[in-house]
């Protein structure tokens, strides 16, 4: 009863503070000041046709490299977390039900179509939404399919580790470049920005997100395996 | 006005779609209602004219976190329904069964 | 100021995700279940990322992507806010980590022997 209580006082007392939140959010008449200055000078400083992506890789490019720092500590804590050794697994090896004939050719078909449309996701970042998050879940999909396909197989985790640590490599080095070569870390200037709407134009914002796209890619397809289970 | 209609909608199953997943005693409704919560929120990110958003939400909301949220029960063994400590070999099988 | 015009002033995209996050916490607080605490954070942190990108949110205005660089003198004037859509786009891969995180502490706990209500482990939560 008492718990009762004190869940609905936590409860009221949330709705208190969101009400004003949710009274006053939106009625803004225009983006802020901030937000102007990237509407109008990313197309010409970075040549981004997405604002958002121009945030994202550049302008608030520090916080998108903590953010796959973080990605990777997390991976890092459920791969550690869940070895066999630790879950006290180290005999019982239990069979899996076989995947039908359906989910196995299509996963024959789908994987390879999968990963290019991923990876075109990540290209054309700078040009359509999508970007490196996206295109390295879609990539992360394709690997789940094939994890769902042949419930015994495992990932080759040397190839994920060498994808994932080459990635994170390029993405520091390709903001160092900014730094020595154009205005600062994770300046995408070292590169011409070009014209806005081809493919190879923004300066090297195109290949800060792929790079981001196959880090994502590996790290979520880590976190699959390492769910899975029956890892050694 | 046709897309505050539409937001105003999508709000309406969104909260529907939380309150029976907190509500429902089956663990495998709730992941699924949850991810629908996330699907219907990746349709009032688009018509907010965050197309970025609503591509991450529709992926990793209601996709993968669907899928690791199922892994993670399958390994833990947990019986579907939530009060239950008993341990299953497939927690799908005793859906039907355990409420 | 009378209640329809109070009611009429609020945001729908902001109010439905405060509900949404009202709804998380109550599952958070009220339910015992390990997994179905993780399922609530989840429901929290959906309502949570509604809230925040309803702040950039302009009746009317299209998504902050120019089809072509003529675009840009009138950009600000025709989009919306690409900041809060930047925070939310990072916000919601790190949500899925951290899930995965907690469940694979809720799949140790059980593969421990243990119970997977959260009342078995102490007096922390009360």
């Amino acid at each position: 009863m008492m718990r009762k209580i004190l869940v609905i006082l936590a409860i009221v007392g949330f709705a208190v503070v969101l009400l004003p939140l949710a009274y006053q959010a939106g009625v803004q008449p225009a983006p802020g000041a901030l937000a102007t200055e990237y509407l109008e000078k990313a197309p010409a400083e970075l040549g981004t046709a997405n604002v958002v992506t121009a945030i994202v890789v550049s302008y608030r490019g520090f916080d998108t490299l903590g953010e796959v720092a973080v990605l990777f500590a997390a991976t890092a804590g459920v791969g550690a977390l869940l070895t066999r050794k630790r879950l006290g697994l180290a005999s019982t090896r239990e069979k899996r039900m076989p995947a039908t004939e359906i989910l196995r050719t299509a996963t024959r078909f789908l994987t390879s179509l999968l990963i290019l449309f991923g990876v075109y996701i990540f290209v054309h970042g700078h040009l359509t939404p999508g970007g490196g998050f996206q295109g390295g879940v879609v990539i992360a999909t394709a690997i789940l399919l094939n994890l769902l396909a042949e419930p015994e197989s495992h990932l080759a985790h040397g190839v994920m580790t060498g994808v994932e640590a080459l990635s994170g490599a390029a993405y520091v080095t390709l903001g160092l470049l900014g730094a020595f070569l154009a205005w600062g870390f994770l300046d995408p200037r070292v590169l011409p920005a070009g014209s806005i709407g081809a493919l190879v134009s923004a300066g090297t914002v195109p290949l800060i997100y792929s790079v981001i796209g196959l880090k994502v890619g590996a790290e979520l397809s880590g976190i699959l395996d390492a769910l899975k289970g029956d890892r050694e | 006005m046709a897309s505050d209609i539409a937001i105003l909608i999508a709000g309406a199953v969104m909260i529907a779609a939380g309150i029976g997943a907190i509500v429902t005693r089956s663990l495998l409704v709730s992941i699924i209602l949850s991810g629908g919560v996330s699907l219907v929120a990746s349709l009032v990110f688009l018509l907010m004219g965050a197309p970025d958003v609503a591509m991450t939400e529709a992926a990793i909301g209601s996709g993968l976190t669907t899928v690791v949220f199922l892994y993670a029960l399958a390994r833990s063994k947990q019986a579907d329904h939530e009060d239950s400590d008993k341990r299953v070999d497939n927690p799908a099988s005793e859906a039907g069964g355990a409420s | 100021m009378n209640i329809l015009e109070f009611l009429a002033g609020i945001n729908p995209v902001a109010a439905s995700g405060a509900i949404v996050v009202l709804i998380g916490l109550w599952g958070i607080l009220a339910r015992p279940n390990l997994f179905k605490i993780a399922i609530a954070f989840t429901i929290m942190e959906t309502g949570v990322n509604l809230i925040i990108l309803s702040v950039g949110y302009i009746r009317g205005r299209t998504a902050p992507i120019l089809d072509s660089a003529a675009d840009a003198a009138t950009a600000s004037a025709r989009m919306t806010d690409p900041v809060p859509q930047a925070l939310v786009l990072t916000a919601i891969v790190i949500g899925l980590a951290v899930t995965a995180l907690m469940l694979s502490y809720a799949v140790r706990l059980r593969a421990g022997g243990g119970a997977s209500s959260i009342e078995s482990y102490g007096e922390e939560k009360w």
